[in-house]
């Protein structure tokens, strides 16, 4: 895996793998439920209650491990959902192009351009009580605003693959549209349909934790960091002094949102080589033998020199910041 | 001029777009909106509301989807969105017309200051590329990511509960003890004092993404022949990242729709936050009282202002780049 060498990549993969593991354990390792009273309301945090409690007198420790896992369901099977939606979509509009595209191209902008939270607010608001606990159904809804993105990048990567000999040749040969799709452009798109769904997924995650903060979906069912964000705003938690209840989740939040962003980072220079010899440093240069100057219009190749050091592309992007 | 006709035109199809699912979204759910407005209104609503609610979704009517579908846009189109069920008696767009200032203010500025900014520290970082500056990503990721209503609850710990260096407790718009709205220089000094936490926290949570577009367009730009020519030519070196900067600012604007609706989402949450009296907070407070009238007369409005200021992007756009005003 060269892409792991990436340093960046691979503390994305480190801080989403923290996070699987709090989203798989959690629940089992958490001392109490989530709204159990357990204790005396703000009780400062202590050797039985790590994070201390909540106005209730709950255990934020024990809401605090309780909080990843629905979150993490959600904006996966959101991610998968709405990437499946905007390869379905992009790849259909830039291959097939003409009336087809016009149309799929004109219904992404619109979604893309139509405020997606206060569109999730009355769709979400309009939903029977019991409906609004569905893990799946919070999921389906959010991927209806989150496919647009992706659909228009993956159509103009589309559009530029069609042109290509070997996507002629095919077709020359007689093969069939779908074998053309999935067997000769699909594959070539998938770094950024990875990026797309790394994006969509990051998208899918705030997007969550928003809606329950705004309590326009069930607040206590799933319990989520976004429960936690609404109670504590709710209860006032930074008046009372209770900071950690608030602070452990919305930082949870921006870590795991983070490590979704380094990931896309590392498919981003993956794929464009320009941002990636951007992103070496002096040390990574030196080491492959390149000295670098403040010059313009040179992006710095690495080119093995007769008197370098011949070093492989995996060292030099290990090297990479 | 034709692009811009072009883009209007696709503004009409989306505001049409947006109108229509707010007709249809009520009546394809499952259950009945009025029965529950009612309920949650508590008695409070006379006869004619009740009537008027009723003609609204198109309850014991006996109209056809289609008449009603035709007599919502008649109503929206001269003003008319309904009655608030929170807000009784007053009209949707009363409500609404008392909050929509404070947030077109406080948002718009601080998008057009984050813009600004994020453009031109992107550009800087972009030029120098590979420097100590580039060590600014991680923590513009990081930025990137932390919800702005936790920012938000953050910065109003610190800066109010903590260090009282702004109005703490029950942060609203102005100080409504001792002012009056109007153009006296109490109320506009308290306004600007209110609004400054709130736009810090808009301008901090979005600066990021302006500066990493920004920073990896430079990085393309600057391999063009012509930054290369104007270096070659000796200008100074300002004069040329000002030409790489104007070429590498144009995906910037013309990615302005994909970023505003992130812009609005994150401020409708600050506002929560700081209890600042404007489209967010209201709609918050609409969603907890289930006043659906006001639900989809504020849904209606976010997206028209949005609209408008993409509107506003495509004609900058026009006016930056030659290239679009060509003919043909």
């Amino acid at each position: 895996m060269r892409i792991l060498r990436n340093r960046k990549t691979l503390s994305g993969v480190i801080l989403l793998l923290l996070f699987v593991f709090l989203a798989v354990f959690g629940p089992t390792l958490a001392p109490y439920q989530p709204l159990a009273i357990v204790g005396k309301p703000w009780e400062g945090p202590s050797g039985s209650h790590w994070f201390g409690t909540t106005q209730e007198g709950y255990d934020v420790w024990s809401q605090f491990l309780n909080g990843a896992r629905s979150i993490l369901i959600i904006s996966f099977l959101s991610g998968v959902i709405a990437t499946v939606l905007s390869v379905i979509i992009g790849v259909a509009a830039g291959y097939f192009g003409g009336l087809a595209d016009n149309f799929l191209s004109m219904l992404a902008n619109i979604f893309l351009v139509l405020p997606a939270l206060p569109f999730l607010i009355v769709i979400n608001s309009y939903l029977p009580a019991g409906n609004k606990a569905s893990t799946a159904l919070m999921a389906a809804i959010i991927s209806l605003t989150g496919w647009a993105w992706g659909a228009r990048v993956l159509r103009s990567q589309t559009l530029s693959l069609r042109k290509r000999d070997f996507v002629d040749a095919a077709g020359i040969s007689g093969e069939r549209a779908w074998r053309i799709i999935g067997f000769e452009i699909v594959p070539n798109l998938v770094p950024v349909i990875a990026s797309s769904f790394l994006f969509t997924t990051l998208y899918a995650m705030g997007t969550y934790v928003a809606l329950t903060f705004v309590g326009a979906v069930d607040v206590n069912a799933p319990w989520s960091w976004g429960s936690m964000l609404f109670w504590a705003q709710a209860d006032q938690a930074a008046a009372s002094g209770a900071w950690v209840w608030f602070a452990a989740p919305g930082v949870a939040v921006a870590l795991l949102g983070t490590s979704l962003a380094l990931l896309n980072f590392g498919i981003d220079e993956f794929i464009n080589p320009r941002l990636r010899a951007a992103g070496l440093s002096r040390k990574g240069l030196r080491a492959v033998g390149v000295t670098r100057r403040h010059t313009l219009g040179l992006t710095p190749v690495v080119r093995p020199a007769a008197d370098a050091v011949v070093v492989s592309p995996a060292e030099i992007i290990e090297e990479t910041v | 001029m034709y692009v811009l006709a072009r883009r209007l035109a696709f503004y009409a199809v989306t505001a049409y777009v947006a109108v229509s699912v707010n007709f249809f979204l009520p009546h394809m759910m499952p259950g009945d909106p009025v029965e529950t407005m009612i309920a949650s209104a508590g008695g409070q609503l006379d006869q004619r509301s009740v009537e008027a609610l009723k003609a609204q979704f198109g309850v014991d009517t006996g109209q056809s989807l289609w008449a009603q579908y035709w007599h919502y846009w008649g109503q929206l189109l001269q003003g008319n969105l309904g009655i608030s069920i929170s807000k009784y008696p007053s009209t949707v767009s009363q409500t609404i017309g008392a909050a929509l200032w404070w947030t077109v203010i406080l948002v718009g500025t601080a998008t057009v200051i984050s813009f600004i900014l994020g453009t031109a520290i992107g550009a800087i970082v972009g030029w120098r590329r590979g420097s100590v500056l580039d060590n600014l990503l991680p923590a513009a990721t990081f930025f990137q990511a932390i919800p702005y209503f936790f920012l938000a609850t953050v910065l109003l710990y610190l800066f109010a509960e903590k260090w009282h260096v702004f109005p703490n407790a029950d942060f609203k718009s102005y100080d409504t003890n001792n002012y009056v709205i109007g153009l006296n220089p109490g109320f506009i000094g308290s306004a600007v004092q209110h609004a400054i936490l709130p736009a810090l926290t808009i301008v901090l949570a979005s600066v990021a993404g302006w500066i990493v577009g920004m920073r990896n367009m430079m990085v393309t730009t600057m391999d063009e022949d012509y930054v290369l020519v104007a270096q070659a030519k000796g200008l100074p070196k300002r004069r040329v990242i000002w030409y790489a900067a104007r070429n590498a600012v144009l995906p910037s604007i013309s990615s302005f729709a994909n970023a505003l609706s992130f812009v609005v989402a994150g401020s409708l949450l600050t506002e929560l936050v700081f209890s600042y009296q404007g489209i967010g907070s209201l709609l918050l407070n609409a969603v907890q009282s289930e006043d659906y009238p006001l639900i989809q007369g504020i849904f209606l409005i976010i997206t028209f202002a949005v609209l408008a200021a993409n509107l506003l992007a495509d004609t900058v756009y026009v006016l930056l780049d030659p290239r679009t005003r060509q003919e043909g």
